[in-house]
Parts: structure tokens; C-alpha cells; sequence
């Protein structure tokens, strides 16, 4: 009844009748009875103080029913926004937390900063009361270079962070054994690398609508929240003082996040605020201008990173030093993303016995930094695998051999690297044999020379990433400062006529949990894939959960669902076997059906559930009912591994880079829906491409106003910039989850922009930065070919 | 954006009397450019004149030498006319790359023009086609029409109804685009033409150009190998994140050999 939509089916995905035909329903569809509209007023400035706010004239505008300043925020009590991950950096010392106001007060610390807020019948009342606020600023010298930042002379963003220095962390092998090593290696390669910041830019804006009910004293949150009982938390417990069973947060359809919807933000806590403050419901859909300018943007790095190795080239160490962009104020989990999701993974595939990675974390006058898809993970990569291409140019060894002389081998599982983490499984020989055969890599040089005739030239690159996806377990995430647990929720309800509700603690936002989690449960309890449905995004109907980020949802929110499914299988085997009169021990159960071991008699899922919720024939003792709550906290991450290789030409008359082939073989541990996880890949490898060839959040360095404000001038990845992806799998089953998945979510925004840039640095033989523009490449090429003839 | 008069004319002389009557009215085309500026509040006029409606200026001939197309005509229009396509394929093929579909289904011809965006396509092919702007007022030579970024010859309220393009011997377009935004970021039309070779050059500096380097080059032979070696001065060209000036000006000779060989 399962085969075609069980495990490991590629099913269709479930939601996409609705979103594909408009029926979705986001936050700005809702609309509640006598609901205004939030316009922010927000700061043009980098830096300034603010001398004078005036909102008078403003409140005298036509429909405006208030404006809100960062002082009634105060004068209510409200908290600021905070940063959920304290970090300890070297000596111990926590993180400098500055002060975060959900609106400013006395600063404003980045182009977009939010000055005030005005609340008017409509938006466009709103927009024209916003214009007659009367604001005076001295404009103060901003800082937005991330060197700068760390000058002694730099401008200070905020008292409380002198230096403007956040922490100062370190993780791995004792720097002085790492300094040692590298004294005495017989090859050294050292490459300063940028990671270039990205703006994240879902298709649907963020948004929230605040709604109170004076009756019942209970406020719900719309909200467009990857994790929204993660955001009801932090707005009751930390920000708006009231108790969790008061709000009720709603994230329903939601169009992409990669991140960026994981934080709490100014401006539902905004909407909740004033909705009450006003008894109104409050509603705010963000432009896509202020999405360019709020939105938690991603990576920004710059790293020293340095490879040690023996006459033979096996790696000996590595060295990194970081400095990473905290951006003007913390956002939720940004501390986390470059020490503990970056600093970890440093190891790579490969057994470097020594590690030593120092990150240190500053404040500018610039949009806050958090998660965005890979989050730490991606910034790694880039790290080890544009090192270890380095160090195979400078050993002349190719660098697929290069990669086997140093990988993990299959039989050193589970193993523990320099830098905390132990690896529960993998076979990386294996899955970068397969990507060399998928993409013809003994084709290559005459692919080269083919393109040399053509006038091009033509690069391959690889990347050999490994990641740690379902963070865990929730005692050790807490004893390195997370401040919420990493477990998630599942609960199975049966209806009596035996279709099931499902509801997670995940959310899905893209990626089809309502197609990939009822696949679990008709695979497991054998009930029809449509008399499933995958209930999320709302608190009041789904247990507490952790929501979706870092690629968790199948390894720690499947999980979860398999253990519910199992306690729902447990509590139905006593009532089959009532109903045909045998002995538990007796009975055997597989995909929905009870058998008498040995007989040829045996009782449906279906007719158990019924009979639960009927309970006229029933086991003496039982509890009527069949539903089934389970909480999964993983024993430790998993380890989802791959090789990516990328061939390019590149033009060399506009320095255009063309992408020829791109072959990506994952090993995501087991697989639920194939089809899903290579639409995962295919638009983890297009951010990753974006990355690399075309994204980049640019900021004049003098005034911190934010160049790329716009398509105009950020240059997203579309379908024409990428080619067919060859995608392959490998399946080592993750050993410590009961469905043995390891997340796929990420992987390609990960794997990507190594790959790439190695293949460019291949072809046109000098290392360059990402975005690898048109211009750079041309003048990478011009600057060689000037050589060459010199 | 800000309220203001909305307006749909039925006749030119209608459209001309309300743009005349009003100092701050503005004329509405494909609203390509118009609509992002009201939107994002960056322009405020009192009156918007919508040319949807003006039957004069609309619809594309060919009459032996001469082709004629409306003010009012869309891109896409331009792209699928297969009389365009056989006369002129370049100005054919340029329509069919401007922007995006959405673009293209709603973008015109006058308004392009008569916007003058530096980045934009069509200047440069009215420029090295040496077309004629007919206004209602009066006609206006390519070489006299276009005056720097965002300037034209085109007194306030007068109206764009057609041009003229003179078939020429042969003609080509290409383009680098901005990766970003898909405008120009060079674009060059190069046409032998009755008159000699003109080669125009939009997105490169700060309004549509003739390319003189280019130009002397093919007047001597009209092929891509009569290019080489030849520069075009870098000075006063654009300069920005996207490309420096030095790089668009190597852009210019690289895209005008592309723009030759795609002319045959």
C-alpha cells in the first residue's frame, strides 16, 4: 500500500497545488477586522545621533492612529532585542552585549535603523505621516570596514564594546604546538580569503500582524518565523514581559527563509506591542528596500588561513584567523554562526591532527550578520578547500589525489577531529570516486584543449565539504552558551476513521515537510500518504518544538516523528492484540498491519485506531485514544559529506566565467524523498553560485550607505546563470538517529563557492575574491598575460 | 506614491493640451521607469497623462527604405514584427533582449527614448541607425536629439509620435549587460548605412554615444578583424561596483567586434 509513497519514494510535493496555483496562504494575506498598517520610519544615516525627534505634526496627519518612538517602548517597559548564544571568548569573559532597542533612542547605528514607527489606517497614510516627522541628526563618522573596525583610532559603535571587539575566540590544538608544527614543515600555503556578505533575499519580504483580544487577555503573532515558538519565547520571556500562554504565534505559509526568519526582529515585536498598546491589530510587510537594509544578512569574513604540510603532502596543520562582521547590533543566534558553526568544521574530511582556529567577532556600522543557509558552515569549507587546491598548485599534485592522501578513512569512524567534533560516519574516498566518474574527469584535459581552441579557457575545481547539521545534544549546545534547547517534538493524533494529524515542532518554509514527513508516517503506520496531515507553524496546535534551521528537520524533527510513530505502535499492538484474542508477544507489526506470528490472521492500523476511539472491545485497563507525543534530543550532530566539482570557461576578451558542467555526489546518509533532497542540492549549489559569482552586499566604505540597496544593483542567481546539475548520492546511514538521515538542506550553499572559485583559480591560474565579476576575471587575465610577456 | 491626476487621452492633440496645461504633469508610456520612480516616492507630479490611448501613436510599417515605428509600441511588438525582423534584424534582435518579458510586454519605444536612461537599448540604435524622431511639433535628427544622461532635445511637453529608421546595409547589436539589473552595461550598435558607419555606444558613459575609434576603423573595412588593437579612450565613461571606465572601455571594442560579426 506504502511502496510508491513510503520511505524513500520520490512523491510529489504535497503543498505545491497551493502554491503553485496562489492558494498559499502568507502573512500579508492575512487581514483581521479593524486592522491598521505599520510604516517605519527608518535611518539614513550610518552613524548619528539623534538631537531632535519631533513627531507632533506627525500625529495630527490624516488616519494616523500613533507614532511610536523608541521612548514609549521604554516608557512601556518593553526589552530590547537580544542575542540568544552567549559566547566565552579566550579568557572566559562573555560577549559584549550592547543594547539593541527595538527602536532607537539616543543612535542610530546603520543605514535602516528604525527612528519611529507610525500606525495609520492604511499604509500610505502611514508612509505620509512618516514624511512629516521632524528628525535632526549629527551625522557621526561611521565604521565599516572590518579591518578598520579593530584600529584604535576606529569610531566606537557602541560604549559598551571597546574596540569595537565582541569576543575574541579561539578553538583547537594549543596555538603554540600549531606554530611549532608549522616551523618545521617542509610546505606551507597561505591564502587571505574573503567571505563575501550576502544579503538573503527570500522571495517573500518578512512580515507580521499583531492582533490583541481585550477579552481574553491573549495576543497572537502572524508572523513569517522560521521557528515560531523559538520567537514566541524571546517576545514573552525576554522582550514584552508577558507569560507564554498570553501569545500565540502563527508562522503559516512561508516563502523562503535560508536564515534569515529565524531571529526576532523590531518589527514584530512592533506589531505585538502596539496591538495591544492600541488595542488594534497591527499589520507590517516589510519592501523589499528594507529587506535589503534589516534582514539579518550572511558570512562577511575575512581570514588569514595557512596549511602545513610533510615532504609527501600529508597535512600536518592548519591555522586560521578570523575577523567576522557582527554587523551594528547583535542578532539572535549571531554569535554562534562564526565560532561554534565555523570553528568546528575546520577539519574538513581529512585528518590534520592539528588545528588552530581564532575568530574575532566586530561591531560596524552596518545590518546585523547572522544565519544565513550554512551559516559557519559554508565560510569553513571555503576556508579547507580553497587551501587544499592551493596547496595541491603548489605540491603539482592533482587535487583529487591530493584530497585521498588526507581523507578520514571509512574505517577511522567515529572520528574525533582537533577541533571538538567526532564524525559518526562516512566513506569519502568512495563518494569523490563517484563524482569523478560522473563528471568525466579523465575527460578533462581534452575538454581544455577542445576550449583553448575555441579561445577559451577552461577550469575544473573541486570541493570536498563536510558539514554538521541537527545541533546537538541540547546539554552540550548549552554548555557552549546556546540559550534554547536542540531537541525537537513530534505528536501523532489518529482520528477514529483512521486518517492522522501530525503535528511538528519543524517548520517548513520550502522545504516539504508535508510531503517528506507524511512519507514517514505512511511508511510506518501504514495509513494513506493523503490521510496524513503534516500540521506546523502554530503554536496553540503543535507542541513546543525548535522550528527549522541548520538542516535539522528530517534528523532531529523525523526523528521525533518515528518515536511518536513507534509509541503510537507500541500503545495499538495491545489492542490488536485484544481484538484477536492473542498475546502481545505474539504479534508482529509491519507498515500498518498486526499479525499472530505464525496465523493468518491479522488486524489494520486502521481498525485499531477505530477501535481505540470505540472502545467497546477493548484491552481491561487501557486509556481510550490513540495519539502519542515524543521529544527527540540527538546524541550528536550529523555529518552530511559530498564532493562537488565544477568546470567553467571563461571568456577571456569580457572575463565572463560560463559555468560548462557542475556534478555534485552527496552522501546525506538514508534518503526519504529523492526528489525533494535534489531540488535541495539544486538550490543549495544556485545561492552557493550566487555567492561566488555575482552576490555581494557592498557598502560605501566612507558614508556606510548600502550600495546594493537594491536588484538593481545585487545581483541574484537566475536560471540562466546556471547550468544542468549532474547530482549523484551515496548513502552512509547516520548511525545514531533511528532514521539513519544525516540533512541535506544546506549542503550545496556550502559546497559551492569553493568548488567554483577553484575552478577559476584553475583556469586563469590566480587566486581572486568573491564575487569572481566579470571585471576581476578580466583583470586576473590581464595582469597574468602582462606577466608572461614581461 | 503621492496622489495625482490620472489622465487617458483619446487623441495627440488631447494629450499634448493636457501636458501643455499642467507644469508638473508628466507623460505616461510603458511606465517602465515612471512607476518604480512614483512608487518609491522619488517623483510627485499633479497630473499623470496615460499615452495608452493615443491611436496616432501606435503601429509599425515599412515603406521601401524606411521604417516607421510608433512611440506607443512595445518592445515585444518591435521583437515579433517580422517586417522589422526582415528590414532591420538588429533592431529586431535589440528589442528582443531588452530587459525581461515583463519589461518588454510593457516598455516602449518613445518612452525609452524619450527617457534617455544612459543604460538603456534603444539609443543607441536610433543613434547609429540614424533614425529621425518625429514630434508633434517637429522632426528631429538622431545627432541633434540626444543630450547626455537623462536629457533630450524634447521641449517640455512635447511628445514623442514616431521615428524613422533608414534601412541600412547591414546592422548589428550587442551588448554587456549589467548582471544585476540587465541594463547595458556596454551595448553597441554598429550600421553601414547610406551616410558611412556609425557606431553608437550606450550603458559606457553617461549618455548614448558615436564611437568615432570604431567608427574610422570600419569605414575602412566593416569587419571584426579591422578592430583590433583599437581603443576608445577611457575618459568620462562610467565608472562603478560593476565595472571601471578602463573596463568598459575595453568592453566597447570587444562588444563592437561582436556587433559586427552578428551584422554578417
Amino acid at each position: 500500500m506504502t511502496a510508491h509513497t513510503g520511505i524513500g519514494a520520490a512523491v510529489r510535493r504535497k503543498e505545491d497545488f497551493r502554491f503553485i496555483t496562489g492558494a498559499g496562504r502568507y502573512t500579508d494575506d492575512i487581514n483581521r477586522p479593524g486592522q491598521a498598517h505599520a510604516y517605519f520610519l527608518r535611518s539614513p544615516h550610518a552613524f548619528a545621533r539623534i538631537k531632535k525627534l519631533d513627531t507632533a505634526a506627525a500625529a495630527k496627519m490624516p488616519g494616523v492612529v500613533a507614532v511610536l518612538t523608541g521612548a514609549d517602548v521604554q516608557a512601556d517597559k518593553v526589552g530590547g532585542l537580544i542575542c540568544g548564544w552567549v559566547l566565552k571568548g579566550k579568557s572566559g569573559e562573555p560577549h559584549k552585549a550592547p543594547p539593541h532597542p527595538v527602536i532607537a533612542l539616543d543612535h542610530v547605528r546603520h543605514v535602516g535603523d528604525q527612528v519611529a514607527v507610525v500606525i495609520a489606517d492604511t499604509l500610505a497614510q502611514a508612509r505620509d505621516a512618516a514624511e512629516a516627522i521632524v528628525v535632526e541628526y549629527e551625522p557621526l563618522t561611521p565604521v565599516i570596514d572590518l579591518r578598520r573596525a579593530l584600529e584604535a583610532d576606529a569610531p566606537q559603535v557602541h560604549p559598551e564594546a571597546p574596540g569595537n571587539l565582541c569576543y575574541d575566540w579561539e578553538i583547537g590544538t594549543p596555538k603554540s604546538e600549531v606554530d611549532a608544527t608549522f616551523a618545521a614543515a617542509a610546505h606551507r600555503v597561505s591564502l587571505d580569503l574573503v567571505n563575501n556578505r550576502l544579503v538573503p533575499n527570500p522571495m517573500e519580504p518578512r512580515a507580521a500582524v499583531g492582533e490583541y483580544d481585550r477579552g481574553t487577555d491573549e495576543l497572537v503573532c502572524y508572523s513569517t518565523s522560521q521557528n515560531p515558538h523559538v520567537l514566541r519565547l524571546i517576545l514573552c520571556a525576554f522582550i514584552l514581559g508577558i507569560p507564554e500562554h498570553k501569545l500565540r504565534v502563527i508562522a503559516p505559509d512561508v516563502g523562503g527563509g535560508f536564515g534569515s526568519k529565524i531571529f526576532c526582529y523590531a518589527e514584530e515585536t512592533v506589531c505585538v506591542w502596539a496591538a495591544r498598546k492600541l488595542g488594534r491589530p497591527v499589520k507590517w510587510t516589510s519592501d523589499r528596500s528594507e529587506a535589503f537594509m534589516t534582514d539579518a544578512h550572511g558570512r562577511d569574513h575575512i581570514t588569514k588561513a595557512e596549511l602545513a604540510m610533510d615532504a609527501n603532502g600529508k597535512f600536518l596543520a592548519m591555522r586560521v584567523d578570523t575577523i567576522a562582521n557582527m554587523g551594528a547590533y547583535l542578532s539572535t543566534f549571531a554569535t554562534a554562526v562564526p565560532t561554534y558553526l565555523y570553528g568546528l568544521l575546520l577539519a574538513g574530511q581529512y585528518t590534520t591532527p592539528q588545528v588552530h582556529c581564532n575568530v574575532r567577532a566586530v561591531f560596524t556600522n552596518t545590518t546585523a550578520v547572522d544565519a544565513y543557509r550554512g551559516a559557519g558552515r559554508p565560510e569553513a569549507t571555503y576556508v579547507v578547500e580553497r587551501l587544499v587546491e592551493a596547496a595541491a598548485r603548489h605540491l603539482k599534485v592533482d587535487p583529487a589525489e591530493l584530497r585521498k592522501r588526507n581523507f578520514v578513512p571509512p574505517d577511522a569512524f567515529p572520528y574525533q577531529t582537533p577541533v571538538v567534533v567526532a564524525y559518526d560516519s562516512g566513506n569519502y574516498a568512495n563518494t569523490l570516486d563517484e563524482a569523478l566518474k560522473l563528471a568525466d574527469y579523465a575527460g578533462f584535459p581534452a575538454r581544455k584543449a577542445e576550449a583553448a581552441a575555441r579561445g577559451k579557457k577552461r577550469g575544473i575545481g573541486f570541493s570536498a565539504y563536510i558539514e554538521a547539521c541537527g545541533l546537538a545534544p541540547s546539554a552540550v549546545v548549552g554548555s557552549i552558551g546556546a540559550g534554547v534547547g536542540q531537541w525537537e517534538s513530534a505528536q501523532i493524533r489518529f482520528n477514529a476513521t483512521g486518517s492522522v494529524f501530525v503535528n511538528t515542532g519543524s517548520h517548513s518554509h520550502g522545504q516539504g515537510h508535508e510531503t517528506t514527513f507524511a512519507q514517514i508516517v505512511s511508511d510506518r503506520l501504514g495509513v494513506p500518504i493523503d490521510q496524513v496531515e503534516v500540521v506546523h507553524g502554530d503554536t496553540n496546535r503543535v507542541p513546543m518544538g525548535m522550528g527549522t534551521y541548520g538542516s535539522r528537520s528530517l534528523a532531529v524533527g523525523g526523528s521525533a516523528i518515528m518515536k511518536a510513530c513507534d509509541k503510537i505502535i507500541e500503545k495499538g499492538k495491545k489492542i490488536a492484540a485484544h481484538l484477536m484474542e492473542a498475546s502481545v508477544d505474539d504479534l508482529e507489526y509491519e507498515h500498518g498491519i498486526y499479525k499472530v506470528a505464525g496465523t493468518d490472521k491479522s488486524v489494520p492500523m486502521a481498525q485499531v485506531a477505530f477501535t481505540a476511539y470505540v472502545p467497546f472491545n477493548y484491552p481491561p485497563g487501557l486509556e481510550p485514544g490513540l495519539e502519542e507525543s515524543a521529544f527527540y534530543d540527538p546524541s550528536n550532530f550529523t555529518y552530511p559529506s559530498g564532493v562537488h566539482i565544477a568546470e567553467v570557461e571563461i571568456d577571456p576578451d569580457t572575463g565572463i566565467t560560463t559555468i560548462a558542467n557542475w556534478t555534485a555526489v552527496d552522501d546525506f546518509g538514508n534518503v526519504v524523498n529523492p526528489m525533494i533532497v535534489e531540488g535541495q542540492v539544486h538550490g543549495g549549489i544556485a545561492q552557493g553560485v550566487g555567492q561566488a559569482l555575482l552576490e555581494g552586499a557592498v557598502y560605501d566604505k566612507d558614508s556606510g550607505q548600502l550600495l546594493t540597496g537594491s536588484f538593481m544593483d545585487y545581483c541574484m542567481p537566475r536560471a540562466d546563470d546556471l547550468p544542468s546539475f549532474n547530482v549523484g548520492m551515496t548513502h552512509t546511514p547516520c548511525p545514531h538517529n533511528p532514521l539513519g538521515v544525516k540533512g541535506c538542506g544546506e549542503a550545496g550553499a556550502i559546497a559551492s563557492p569553493a568548488a567554483l572559485m577553484n575552478a577559476i583559480t584553475d583556469a586563469i591560474g590566480t587566486e581572486i575574491q568573491m564575487p569572481a565579476t566579470p571585471e576581476k576575471v578580466w583583470r586576473a587575465i590581464q595582469a597574468n598575460s602582462s606577466a608572461q610577456a614581461a | 506614491m503621492y496622489q495625482f491626476e490620472f489622465h487617458r487621452p483619446k487623441s495627440l492633440a488631447e494629450a499634448a493640451a493636457l501636458l501643455e496645461a499642467n507644469e508638473d504633469a508628466k507623460a505616461l508610456s510603458g511606465g517602465q521607469t515612471l512607476l518604480p520612480t512614483l512608487k518609491q516616492r522619488l517623483a510627485s507630479p499633479s497630473d499623470v497623462v496615460d499615452l495608452s490611448a493615443v491611436p496616432e501613436l501606435k503601429g509599425i510599417s515599412v515603406s521601401g527604405d524606411t521604417v516607421t515605428i510608433g512611440a506607443f509600441t512595445r518592445h515585444v511588438d518591435v521583437a515579433k514584427s517580422a517586417e522589422v525582423a526582415k528590414a532591420i534584424p538588429a533592431l529586431s534582435q535589440l528589442a528582443a533582449h531588452i530587459g525581461d518579458p515583463a519589461v518588454r510586454n510593457r516598455g516602449t519605444i518613445g518612452g525609452s527614448v524619450a527617457n534617455n536612461d544612459p543604460a538603456a537599448d534603444y539609443p543607441s540604435a536610433v543613434l547609429a541607425l540614424n533614425a529621425t524622431i518625429h514630434t508633434n511639433k517637429r522632426t528631429i535628427a538622431a545627432d541633434d536629439f540626444f543630450k547626455g544622461l537623462f536629457e533630450t532635445a524634447l521641449d517640455a511637453g512635447e511628445l514623442i509620435v514616431k521615428f524613422t529608421f533608414p534601412v541600412p546595409k547591414r546592422a548589428g547589436y550587442a551588448k554587456f549587460p549589467n548582471p544585476a539589473s540587465r541594463y547595458a552595461m556596454v551595448g553597441v550598435f554598429v550600421a553601414e548605412t547610406a551616410s558611412g558607419v556609425r557606431v553608437a555606444v550606450t550603458g559606457a558613459g553617461p549618455g548614448v554615444f558615436r564611437a568615432k575609434e570604431i567608427e574610422a576603423a570600419l569605414a575602412g573595412s566593416f569587419s571584426a578583424a579591422s578592430l583590433d588593437g583599437v581603443k576608445v579612450p577611457s575618459a568620462g565613461m562610467n565608472s562603478d561596483m560593476h565595472g571601471s571606465a578602463e573596463y568598459r572601455a575595453h568592453l566597447v571594442t570587444v562588444m563592437a567586434k561582436r556587433a559586427v560579426a552578428a551584422a554578417g
